[in-house]
């Protein structure tokens, strides 16, 4: 059971988990600002006042996304029988359409994060434009996937509302109208 | 001890993040083409906890396992940086199917082109950083 993928009504409910247990301890659950404490510790706040802060007060934070590596390292090597998302036969198509051979096989595309991405400039682009957005949005935003649409929505806030319905519309806008002229 | 706690918390995000396919690029294509029920359940279902779990704590005014005052600061007000914002980030959520959190178990579970995107992130950020005061918020 354990090494088949979890069901969504087994993640959701642990994901909440995790965020009640940080809170349980007196903190809050939210990892781009994680992103915010690396560029504080690279000595970006030498430059930036955004980036002064003692990044120590977020040592917790640091220390529970070294335990991510280590679990995805876990997860991915030693509880999976099988990695391959069964994702759906539409998606499937939709994706071999669009040149991604690997959907339905895979845990990520192939295309993209396989290591020949490395020779394959155009898709490395594609990757650090990727990221980029996500730093930037993200802080922009004051918050990702974990801080507004999970801890910000559970806390009834109504800018974590302003920011997911942000993330659906950027996502929406990507995946159906960029994707084509992108792929 | 608690630094101890925080790296198994971590550890079990980790993992949950893989297992769950949160953490797949295909999950967040088929998320955004309303193909599957998949991402909408994890998020729905976890949010459905969160928000009772939240009003519990608040309501009962529960002390954090240490006896401290938990306190949950609200989110500044503000509509343009949320929605610009927000846009931006999931721009790029669903071209690089990774948000900041399955960047790191990614990291951890051996796709190396995921450390270009994450790089990449730590300098979306700091541009962030830099513009601030420029930016409309």
């Amino acid at each position: 059971m354990v090494f088949q993928p979890w069901p969504w009504y087994v993640s959701g409910p642990l994901i909440a988990l995790v965020m009640i247990i940080l809170i349980m301890m007196g903190k809050r659950f939210g990892m781009s600002s994680n992103l915010a404490t690396i560029c504080t510790i690279c000595g970006a706040g030498k430059r930036t006042n955004f980036f002064k802060l003692d990044w120590k007060s977020q040592k917790w934070n640091l220390i529970v996304v070294v335990g991510v590596v280590i679990g995805g390292y876990i997860g991915a090597n030693f509880l999976s029988a099988d990695a391959t998302v069964a994702i759906s036969q539409n998606t499937v198509l939709d994706l071999n359409s669009l040149g991604f051979e690997s959907a339905g096989r895979a845990y990520l595309p192939s295309e993209l994060f396989g290591t020949n991405v490395f020779s394959d400039i155009k898709n490395m682009v594609l990757l650090i434009i990727g990221g980029f957005l996500v730093g930037f949005g993200a802080r922009y935003a004051g918050g990702c996937t974990s801080g507004h649409a999970i801890s910000g929505l559970s806390n009834l806030q109504l800018p974590s509302l302003i920011a997911v319905i942000g993330f659906f519309i950027g996502g929406l806008l990507m995946v159906h109208v960029l994707f084509p002229f992108i792929f | 001890m608690r630094t101890f706690f925080y790296l198994v918390i971590g550890v079990f995000f980790g993992i949950l993040l893989f297992k769950s396919e949160a953490a797949s690029w295909f999950r967040i294509y088929e998320m955004f083409q309303f193909d599957a029920f998949h991402m909408y359940g994890i998020i729905g279902s976890a949010l459905g906890i969160g928000i009772v779990a939240l009003q519990i704590i608040k309501r009962f005014n529960i002390k954090s396992f240490y006896g401290e005052t938990i306190s949950i600061t609200p989110k500044e007000k503000g509509f343009t940086r949320y929605l610009i914002g927000g846009i931006l980030f999931g721009l790029g959520w669903a071209l690089a199917g990774a948000c900041p959190g399955p960047m790191f178990t990614l990291l951890g579970a051996g796709f190396l082109p995921i450390a270009m995107v994450l790089i990449s992130a730590i300098l979306g950020t700091y541009v962030y950083g830099v513009l601030k005061d420029k930016l409309p918020h």
